[in-house]
C-alpha cells in the first residue's frame, strides 16, 4: 500500500470523504514528515499543529456524521507566508513582521478553509516575495529537496520544496515575476500563476500590485487543477478580480492535443542556457507533436527588454506598496526610536527591512522620483505595453506557447547572491508573463546530469487556464514524471 | 549617468529608511551597476506606445456603498508596537 504521504491531494481528500482514512491521520501524517525532514530544509516558518489537528477532528466529526465534506476534504496544504491567516502569525519572511498577528484570512485561505482543507502551516519566502532563490528570507533559507545545497527557487521556494518533500499535499504561493514558476521548475512539483485578475488578492501581502498574482504548487497537475478550481473566482473584496465564471479545470488525461497549436518563442531560446534545460524542453516539444499538437516557431521581439521593464516597474511599486509599514499601527518599532517621527519611521524600516527589500525600495524610490519619473517609471510602464502586444501576436497564430521556466536547473546557495544583477537573471523566462497579465503552468519534464528537475513553462492566453492544463496532464501521463519524489 | 551618494541619500530620505555609510556606498554602487544595465530600454522607440492600462474594462466594477466587513477594533489594535489605551501612540509631530 502507498504510505498515506505519497498519495495524491485527490487520493487523499477521497480516503477521508469515504472514512478510508480520517483527516487526523493525514495532518499527523504531514506533521511527521515535517519532524523528519524540515530541519534539513527549512519550508516551514510556522507549523500550526495545534490548529491543524483541531481543524481536522471537526472534519472526521462530520464526516462520522454523515455531512458532506468538500473536495479538498482533510488534506494539510501550506500556505505560504505573505497571505494572511486569521489568528496565525504572517511574516512574509520579514523581521519587521516577526510577530504580526492578522485579524483576518485572505479570500484564498477562506475558500481553502471552506473547501475543507487544513492549513498546516505558513511557508517560508524570500523576504516580501522579492527574491529568485529563498536566500533572502529574514529568517533563514529554504533548501531544495533534490540537493540541500541549492537553492528551491524563489520567491515561493518554501512553498515548492515543502510539496516536492511531502511535507504538505499542495501548497498556495504568488507569483510577481516567476515566484511560482521557478519553484515548481527547480523542486520538480507542477505550479500555476493564474492570469491577473482570476486569483483574489485580498488579504495578501502587496509586493508589485499591478504583478502580483496568488496561484498553486502540487505534486500532479490535476492536484493543481483542483486547487486552483477551490481559489479561483470573482471576490468582492478585491476590485481587480473578473466577474468571468470558473471554468472546470478538467485536464485531459488520455486525450490527444490534435488541433492544438503551440508556439515556440524564439526568443526564449538563449545564450547561455544549460544544455540538458534545452535539450529537455525540445524533448517536451516533440512528444506534443507526437500527440498530435502542431508546433510552430513564432517571435516575441521585445523580450530582451523584459528584465528592466519588470524590475523598474515592480520597484516602482514595492516602493509605494511597503511606505505602509511606519512602525505605528501594526509591525515592530525600534526600541530607540529616536528625536521624532521622522527618525521613528526611518529607524524602525532601517532595522525591519532586509537588504534585497531596502535595495528595491531605494531602486523604486529613485525610479519614481521628480527627474527621474520620465526616463525609467514612464519608460517601462511603454515598453511594458509592447512587451504585452508581442503576446497578443503571437496568440493569433498559436493556442499557448512552450518554453523553459529558467535558463539553469537550481543554482547552489551563495552562488548568485554578490550581484543583484545576476539573481535578477534569474527571471528573464518569466517575467514578461506577469508584465503581460498572462496564465502559466509548470510542469516537470526532466532532469539534469546531475538529477536536478528540469520545469516546463506553457503560457496560454488571458482565462486560459484550462489549456494550459490540458497541455500539461498530457504531458505528465507521455513523460512518465508523474509523482517522481526526491530521495530525501 | 552615474548615481551619486547624494542620490542615494535623497531617495533614501524620501522612502524614510536611515542607511549606515557603508549601506549608502553599496546602494550607490548598486544602483548604478544595475541601471547601467537597463539603459539599453533607453534605446527602444516608445514614443507612440500607450502605456498599458493593467484594469480593463472588465475589471473594477462599482459596488453599493454599503460597510460590509464587520468591526474588528480589537483585533486591529492587538497588533500595534506602542497604544494608549485605545491609541496608537507615536512620538511628537507638532511642537
Amino acid at each position: 500500500m502507498t504510505p498515506l504521504i505519497d498519495s495524491t491531494l485527490q487520493a487523499a481528500a477521497a480516503g477521508v470523504r469515504s472514512g478510508a482514512h480520517s483527516a487526523r491521520e493525514l495532518v499527523d501524517a504531514a506533521l511527521a514528515r515535517i519532524d523528519a525532514v524540515d530541519a534539513r530544509l527549512g519550508a516551514m516558518l510556522t507549523v500550526d499543529a495545534e490548529g491543524a489537528r483541531a481543524a481536522a477532528d471537526a472534519i472526521d466529526r462530520r464526516q462520522a456524521a454523515g455531512e458532506p465534506l468538500g473536495p479538498l476534504a482533510g488534506v494539510p496544504i501550506g500556505v505560504k507566508d505573505n497571505i494572511c491567516t486569521r489568528g496565525l502569525r504572517t511574516t512574509a519572511a520579514s523581521r519587521l513582521l516577526e510577530r504580526f498577528v492578522p485579524a483576518y484570512d485572505a479570500t484564498v485561505v477562506a475558500r481553502l478553509r471552506a473547501a475543507d482543507a487544513v492549513v498546516l502551516g505558513k511557508t517560508n519566502l524570500d523576504e516580501f516575495g522579492m527574491g529568485s532563490s529563498n536566500e533572502n528570507s529574514g529568517f533563514h533559507p529554504t533548501r531544495n529537496p533534490w540537493d540541500t545545497s541549492r537553492v528551491p527557487g524563489g520567491s515561493s521556494g518554501g512553498s515548492g520544496a515543502a510539496v516536492a518533500a511531502g511535507e504538505c499535499w499542495g501548497a498556495l504561493g504568488t507569483d510577481t515575476g516567476g515566484s511560482i514558476r521557478l519553484p515548481a521548475s527547480f523542486c520538480g512539483v507542477v505550479g500555476v500563476k493564474p492570469t491577473y485578475g482570476r486569483v483574489s488578492r485580498f488579504g495578501v501581502i502587496a509586493y508589485a500590485s499591478s504583478l502580483d498574482q496568488v496561484g498553486v504548487l502540487a505534486r500532479t497537475v490535476d492536484d493543481a487543477a483542483l486547487l486552483l478550481a477551490c481559489i479561483a473566482g470573482h471576490d468582492p473584496l478585491d476590485a481587480t478580480t473578473s466577474t468571468r465564471p470558473v471554468p472546470a479545470y478538467v485536464p485531459g488525461h488520455g486525450a490527444d492535443l490534435r488541433g492544438l497549436r503551440l508556439g515556440l518563442p524564439r526568443e526564449y531560446f538563449v545564450d547561455g542556457m544549460q544544455a540538458e534545460v534545452d535539450t529537455a524542453v525540445r524533448r517536451a516539444v516533440a512528444e506534443l507533436e507526437h500527440l498530435g499538437a502542431r508546433v510552430q516557431s513564432v517571435s516575441l521581439p521585445h523580450t530582451p527588454y523584459a528584465i528592466a521593464t519588470y524590475y523598474l516597474v515592480a520597484t516602482a511599486e514595492a516602493s509605494s506598496n511597503l511606505a505602509r509599514y511606519d512602525g505605528v499601527r501594526y509591525g515592530e518599532r525600534v526600541a530607540d526610536a529616536g528625536d521624532g517621527v521622522l527618525e521613528m519611521y526611518q529607524r524602525s524600516r532601517a532595522a525591519g527591512f532586509g537588504p534585497e527589500v531596502k535595495r528595491r525600495i531605494m531602486l523604486g524610490t529613485y525610479a519614481l522620483s521628480a527627474g527621474y519619473y520620465d526616463a525609467y517609471y514612464l519608460k517601462a510602464q511603454r515598453a511594458r505595453a509592447l512587451i504585452a502586444r508581442d503576446f497578443e501576436a503571437a496568440f493569433a497564430a498559436c493556442d499557448a506557447l512552450v518554453t523553459a521556466v529558467a535558463p539553469t536547473t537550481a543554482f547552489p546557495l551563495g552562488a548568485r547572491t554578490a550581484d543583484p544583477l545576476t539573481m535578477y537573471l534569474s527571471d528573464v523566462l518569466t517575467t514578461s508573463v506577469n508584465l503581460a497579465g498572462l496564465p502559466a503552468v509548470v510542469v516537470p519534464c526532466g532532469f539534469d546530469n546531475a538529477g536536478l528537475p528540469i520545469g516546463l513553462q506553457l503560457i496560454g492566453r488571458r482565462f486560459d487556464e484550462a489549456t494550459l492544463l490540458r497541455i500539461a496532464a498530457v504531458h505528465e501521463a507521455a513523460s512518465g514524471m508523474r509523482g517522481r519524489r526526491p530521495p530525501l | 549617468m552615474p548615481i551619486t551618494r547624494d542620490d542615494v541619500r535623497r531617495s533614501a530620505l524620501l522612502a524614510r529608511l536611515s542607511l549606515t555609510p557603508a549601506e549608502e556606498e553599496r546602494f550607490t554602487a548598486d544602483l548604478s551597476h544595475i541601471l547601467d544595465a537597463f539603459t539599453t530600454l533607453q534605446a527602444l522607440p516608445t514614443e507612440d506606445v500607450e502605456v498599458m492600462r493593467p484594469l480593463d474594462s472588465e475589471l473594477a466594477p462599482l459596488r453599493d456603498d454599503v460597510v460590509t466587513n464587520p468591526p474588528a477594533a480589537d483585533a486591529l489594535l492587538a497588533g500595534a508596537p506602542d497604544l494608549h489605551g485605545r491609541l496608537f501612540h507615536v512620538p511628537k509631530i507638532i511642537e
